[in-house]
């Protein structure tokens, strides 16, 4: 996984609530068996004036001129700001891909749906939750400048403003872990190999039903 | 001490360590796998060189990307991209020594529906798969929820998860039911209630009288539906109707195992004293036949209701949510819930596509035709085994017969990644579970409602109110 230590850069403002998973990546993209190519169908249908379908030259496709993600200014955004319940819907992990084959390197809302945040986290995207009105003033202070940007400093748990506020967040410590240091949570857990081992063998003995196998034929 | 929730229990009973800062190893009784959230966790497994923990505890079937219309072998699917993700299935099951319900298997369906059916999944179990509407299974007082891609590859190497404790929330409704009222509206009305976030970060038990006199399958559409209020897991305590729906199951334990399962099973309710984080108390009495008319599973009102006025909602971002949604769905503040004209219906996806809905569809259709207006009725069942009950039932003859479309198992037009889907601005009664913008095809409309409310509005060509055409 790549790590995540500190990050500076343009904020692209996304002014809606309970943007869902199709909305960040529709189905007929989740047909690819690779992990990346999904950038340039993040947010598909609000980008693009026609339908998008698979190993279409996006490039020469019509865009919406009125999309945020299109307009000149805030071409290289990479910290997105959104309003809550950001990531509802389903457990598709295509939608942080594509939020990072983007070029997102953080996002910041008042709250995530769960299964879309622990996606993030897995990837090396760091969802940042904060109040309802630092949000607010967030979007205000973009609205009023030509070229914002934010530092997100992980280490720190901390949020810099250009006016040189430091806004602080809630982060779990496990993740804040593996995150600093790009860790690979399989090997982590891998580590507790005897633990699991023993943990089956007492279920196994109490619950055997638990442990019979579906069968092929 | 304060007793223990359902929730506590399963959680207490998958424990496998615990991490100083909170976070914990869960182990993991079954996983389920479809064909469009494993490709790159198999790929994760070959690169890093791993094997499954245990492949036995795995079980795979095809689904999202399926034709609806009859095929007998992966080269029949038209669609290349879909075609390969079948076929990456079939190879990686193969490779990793895993059982799939492939093409052609009568047990072959959408996963949430396959599994319980198969006995796959059994009380007090953990079950993960990349989906999202895992929940389903909890109506069988399961820890069931969704996960994402880099989790399935993390359950298919140690069998684990990693996980937070969530917090515990119960939804109690009380109450008898009124004429026409399904698990279908009993969910659609919590979540207007409480909203689509209104269970983030929590696990969701339902309980109450009213929860209680739902089948088994009526617990499943209603447990499927918890992701649509913001809550991964669902849950319903174990009953009598858990141990009957349950028994003679294919891998449901047998003899002396089945008397020891059962009586563990039957511990598995929250505790008279247990504390809940949240509660939510609803009176059966005030659920109304349910249609969804905006872009939010939370955008639901009651049949006889008029759709709502964004002028009257005091928050700003909800406001504007709801005339972004106005404009989506072609659609006006205060007009009549029966003004809305469908294009097209489906009845299918894994939140009601068992036999006990297709049955209740084929109630109001029997002897009526789907209207003329009406472009397309699609009846998908949730697997081949209920398929099959429904034909021996004679339920197919009364679809075909009212000029519906009697097709494949398979997710189909709950989400249009095959071939079925609507058009741009086409509204559709669909018993599905979201509405979001696009989710049934690029500027479809779609309206969530109970498969009896799907068949009625099939006949009359606009929404009705189900109790009437009782009357
Ligand atoms: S039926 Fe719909 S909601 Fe259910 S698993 Fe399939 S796509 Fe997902």
């Amino acid at each position: 996984m790549e790590k995540f230590v500190k990050h500076t850069g343009l904020v692209a403002p996304l002014d809606r609530a309970n943007v869902d998973t199709d909305q960040i990546i529709p189905k007929q993209f989740l047909k690819s068996i690779k992990r990346t190519g999904f950038g340039p169908n993040l947010f598909d249908e609000w980008r693009y004036l026609d339908e998008g379908y698979p190993g279409q030259d996006n490039d020469a496709r019509p865009k919406n001129p009125d999309f945020v993600l299109n307009k000149p200014q805030y071409q290289g955004a990479s910290v997105l700001i959104t309003r809550r319940n950001f990531g509802c819907g389903s457990s598709r992990e295509h939608a942080p891909w594509a939020l990072m084959d983007f070029g997102f390197k953080a996002i910041i809302a008042p709250s995530y749906a769960d299964i879309f945040y622990n996606n993030c986290f897995k990837n090396g995207l760091l969802p940042i939750v904060l109040p309802d009105a630092t949000v607010e003033n967030l979007f205000k202070a973009e609205a009023a400048s030509d070229d914002f940007r934010l530092t997100v400093d992980l280490e720190n748990q901390q949020v810099l403003t250009p006016d040189g506020e430091a806004l602080p967040f809630d982060i779990d410590g496990f993740r804040k872990h593996c995150l600093l240091n790009g860790l690979d949570e399989i090997g982590l857990s891998l580590q507790q190999a005897d633990a699991i081992r023993a943990y089956e063998s007492r279920r196994q003995a109490a619950e055997p039903w638990v442990f019979q196998e579906p069968q092929q034929q | 001490m304060a007793g223990k929730t359902l929730y506590d229990k399963l959680w207490d009973a998958h424990l496998v360590a615990e991490r100083e800062d909170g976070s914990a190893l869960i182990y993991i009784d079954r996983q389920i796998i479809h064909e469009v959230t494993s490709p790159q966790a198999f790929e994760g497994l070959r690169l890093a060189g791993r094997q499954p923990w245990r492949a036995g505890a795995s079980v795979a079937t095809i689904d999202h990307n399926v034709p609806t219309t009859p095929f007998d072998s992966a080269a029949d699917i038209e669609d290349e991209t879909s075609r390969i993700q079948v076929t990456t299935l079939q190879d990686n099951t193969r490779e990793f020594g895993i059982t799939e319900y492939g093409i052609g298997d009568v047990r072959q369906g959408i996963v949430h529906v396959m599994a319980p059916e198969q006995g796959a999944v059994l009380p007090g179990m953990t079950v993960v798969c990349g989906d999202s509407h895992t929940s389903t299974n909890g109506a069988l007082a399961c820890l069931a929820h969704g996960i994402g891609t880099s989790e399935v590859e993390h359950v298919l190497a140690t069998q684990t998860l990693v996980a937070s404790k969530m917090k515990n929330m119960r939804v109690q409704v009380d109450g008898d039911l009124g004429p026409g009222v399904t698990a279908k509206d009993v969910v659609l009305h919590i979540i207007g209630v409480i909203g689509t976030a209104g269970g983030t970060g929590h696990a969701i038990e339902f309980a109450g009288s009213a929860i209680r006199s739902l089948s088994l399958e009526g617990r499943m559409t209603v447990c499927n539906m918890s992701i649509e209020a913001g809550a991964r897991a669902g849950m319903v305590a174990v009953d009598d109707t858990t141990i009957e729906y349950v028994r003679g199951r294919p891998a449901a334990p047998k003899g002396a195992d089945w008397d020891k399962a059962e009586a563990y099973w039957r511990t598995l309710v929250s505790d008279d004293d247990a504390v809940f984080d949240t509660e939510v108390k609803i009176d059966a009495a005030d659920i109304r036949p349910q249609v969804s008319w905006g872009t939010s599973p939370e955008m639901v009102v009651a049949v006889d209701a008029l759709l709502p006025d964004p002028d009257a909602e005091q928050d700003e971002v909800k406001r504007s949510g709801m005339q972004r949604a106005y404009e989506y769905m072609g659609l006006e503040p205060g007009i009549k819930v029966s003004d809305i004209r469908v294009d097209r219906v489906f009845i299918g996806s894994c939140t009601n596509s068992r036999i006990e809905d297709l049955r209740a569809a084929a109630e109001v259709v029997k002897g009526r035709k789907k209207a003329d207006s009406v472009k397309q009725v699609l009846v998908v069942p949730g697997s081949g085994v209920v398929k099959q009950q429904a034909e021996r039932e004679g339920l197919d003859k009364i679809f075909l017969e009212a000029g519906f479309e009697w097709r494949q198992p398979g997710c189909s037009m709950c989400l249009a990644m095959n071939p079925d889907r609507l058009q741009p601005g086409e509204h559709c009664a669909s018993t599905s579970n979201r509405n979001f913008e696009g989710r049934q095809g690029n500027g479809g409309r779609t309206h969530l409602v109970s498969p009896a409310m799907a068949a009625a509005a099939a006949v009359a060509g606009h929404f009705v109110d189900i109790r009437d055409l009782d009357a």
